[in-house]
């Protein structure tokens, strides 16, 4: 078990397709957070901030550009990239400057503005790029690698198209009054049945939109954070591996998995790997998570995802879903917040959302969809390349 | 005669008689990559410099598949206007002990049930005036007529 931080305040910019340039989303939700916390800006040590590689070069250097937006403070930076995963990088470098005793207090940014349409490799021939590639060679999109996740579970575990729409139906559920959610709409499983085929077995309603939007957090140390408050949540691990050689389980962007020809398959796939990670870190068990966000991405990647993080036994998640287990009042309520179904997903913000997400449900905040009780939660996210991403908070 | 390519230099053998894939296989622990590997093994216990051309099984089991029923964004160059759907296949091969994606050869996802065997065909990726490139694609053993 490694010492705490504590997640003094919480913020966002709603999330949209507003138009409007990322770094106006970065600041809202960064002036948010600081508010929640209680903390001037001009005292935050330390700003981390998550990149966006769609908006030039401010979105590279995405540390810089918001602790610039916000008025230089003389505070260290730095600005992570890990794809999807980059939040959790982001918060990951924040944690760990705090835990060293190297600053008290952190801010952690993440923001983006998305095009419409498919996510597509960054323009150029790139003969030697897996993600250039295959687009060029294969035609294979990101829901091409959903699809095939998603066949596989109807094929060894008997789940059902009308399985995948009642994700999306809890989710739309989960998501209505909550004001920063895109989409605030219920949807029921006939439309998600009759909604157009994008990548079969997936139709145009279990895939996750791209979105504008914000999110930051204040870190702070433990001492710190008694100064403004007796029970703040805390972050309790965070997980950030990379896959185990040889990874075996087909994974975006690439063209094949690793041969396991030679060396056996490892104790656990990674995305198993990623949340057993954060557990070990925490010293927590699946057993004692009251709430989860995860990367649905797609409705059916959802259901991967109670058993990847221990919900449930592998094969065993379309029974948790139709139990309702996963949904709101049930046993361990899974996307309260609506997840990237009711969001879309804003890339170098989305890991951020998460945990911002949970640490309103650990306080109490959340409203018409709280959680009643939740003392522990856990997040779950992948970013392509073999980035890890997990954050574990308590209370 | 146009001059036949294939999609990626290195990757594929474009024999019609032959069609392989082609990746590397370690010398020192038998690891076998694809696409090619030619700097280190990638297992992380060998790290071997020693890495040599293979060709990969022609034939292997459906691990999965999909359909991409819109047309994919650029670098993706259409072959038909208007696009036609196809299907993508994850295939696993026993020897290898690993799953490679390919588009399906000839059949749409309708065809395709998981656990079928699946064998290595060439198709034309992209054409222009002089040049023919060649992909790889995947095509059920039986059944499934050929385009
Ligand atoms: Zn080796």
């Amino acid at each position: 078990m490694v010492d705490q931080v504590a997640i003094l305040g919480v913020g966002m910019h709603p999330w949209g397709k507003w138009g409007k340039n990322f770094v106006e989303y970065g600041v809202k939700a960064a002036e948010d957070a600081l508010k929640d916390a209680g903390v001037a800006w001009t005292d935050i040590q330390y700003v981390a901030g998550g990149d966006t590689i769609r908006n030039g070069y401010p979105g590279y250097v995405a540390g810089a550009t918001f602790a610039q937006a916000l008025g230089w403070n003389g505070a260290q930076i730095s600005s992570s990239y890990g794809a999807c995963a980059s939040g959790t990088q982001a918060i990951e470098a924040a944690r760990v400057r705090i835990l060293a005793g190297l600053c008290d207090v952190a801010l952690v940014v993440g923001s983006d503005t998305t095009p419409k349409g498919f996510l597509a490799p960054n323009k150029g021939t790139r003969g030697d790029d897996p993600d250039w590639l295959r687009f060029r060679v294969l035609g294979a999109t990101n829901t091409t690698y959903f699809g095939l996740y998603a066949r596989r579970r109807m094929s060894l575990y008997g789940a059902t198209s009308e399985d995948f729409a009642q994700v999306k139906v809890k989710n739309a559920r989960h998501g209505l009054t909550n004001v920063n959610a895109r989409y605030r709409k219920e949807v029921n499983a006939e439309e998600v049945l009759s909604s157009a085929m994008v990548a079969d077995p997936l139709r145009l309603l279990d895939i996750c939109a791209t979105s504008d939007g914000g999110a930051a957090m204040v870190l702070c140390s433990m001492e710190f954070a008694r100064r403004f408050t007796t029970n703040p949540v805390t972050i309790a691990g965070i997980s950030a591996v990379t896959p185990t050689y040889p990874s075996t389980v087909i994974e975006m962007p690439n063209f094949s998995t690793d041969s396991a020809a030679a060396v056996a398959m490892p104790a656990r796939p990674f995305r198993d790997s990623i949340a057993y990670a954060a557990y070990e870190q925490a010293g927590i068990a699946p057993e004692e998570v009251n709430v989860a966000e995860v990367y649905d991405l797609s409705t059916a990647l959802e259901l991967d995802w109670y058993e990847n993080i221990g919900l449930c036994p592998t094969g065993d998640a379309v029974k948790l879903l139709r139990d309702g287990d996963t949904t709101i009042g049930g046993r361990v309520p899974v996307n309260p917040s609506g997840g990237l179904a009711c969001f879309g997903e804003a890339v170098p913000a989305q890991a951020i959302a998460q945990v911002c997400e949970l640490t309103w449900q650990l306080r109490g905040q959340a409203g018409a969809r709280q959680v009643e009780g939740a003392k522990v939660g856990i997040t779950a996210n992948q970013g392509l390349f073999g980035h890890g991403s997990s954050v574990i908070v308590k209370r | 005669m146009k001059k036949r390519v294939p999609a990626v230099d290195g990757w594929l053998n474009i024999d019609p008689a032959h069609p392989r894939l082609i990746g590397t296989k370690c010398s020192a622990c038998g690891s076998i990559f694809f696409p090619r590997e030619a700097v280190r093994c990638r297992n992380p216990r060998c790290g071997s410099p020693n890495l040599e051309a293979t060709e990969l099984s022609a034939r292997g089991t459906l691990w999965s598949y999909t359909g991409a029923e819109y047309q994919p964004p650029e670098p993706y160059v259409p072959r038909t206007n208007p696009f036609q759907p196809f299907a993508i296949a994850a295939v696993e091969l026993a020897a290898e002990k690993m799953v490679v994606l390919g588009q399906v050869d000839g059949v749409g996802v309708k065809d395709l049930k998981i656990g079928m065997e699946m064998e290595l065909t060439l198709d034309t990726l992209l054409e222009d005036d002089e040049t023919e490139t060649i992909t790889w694609k995947w095509k059920p053993v039986s059944g499934g007529s050929h385009s």
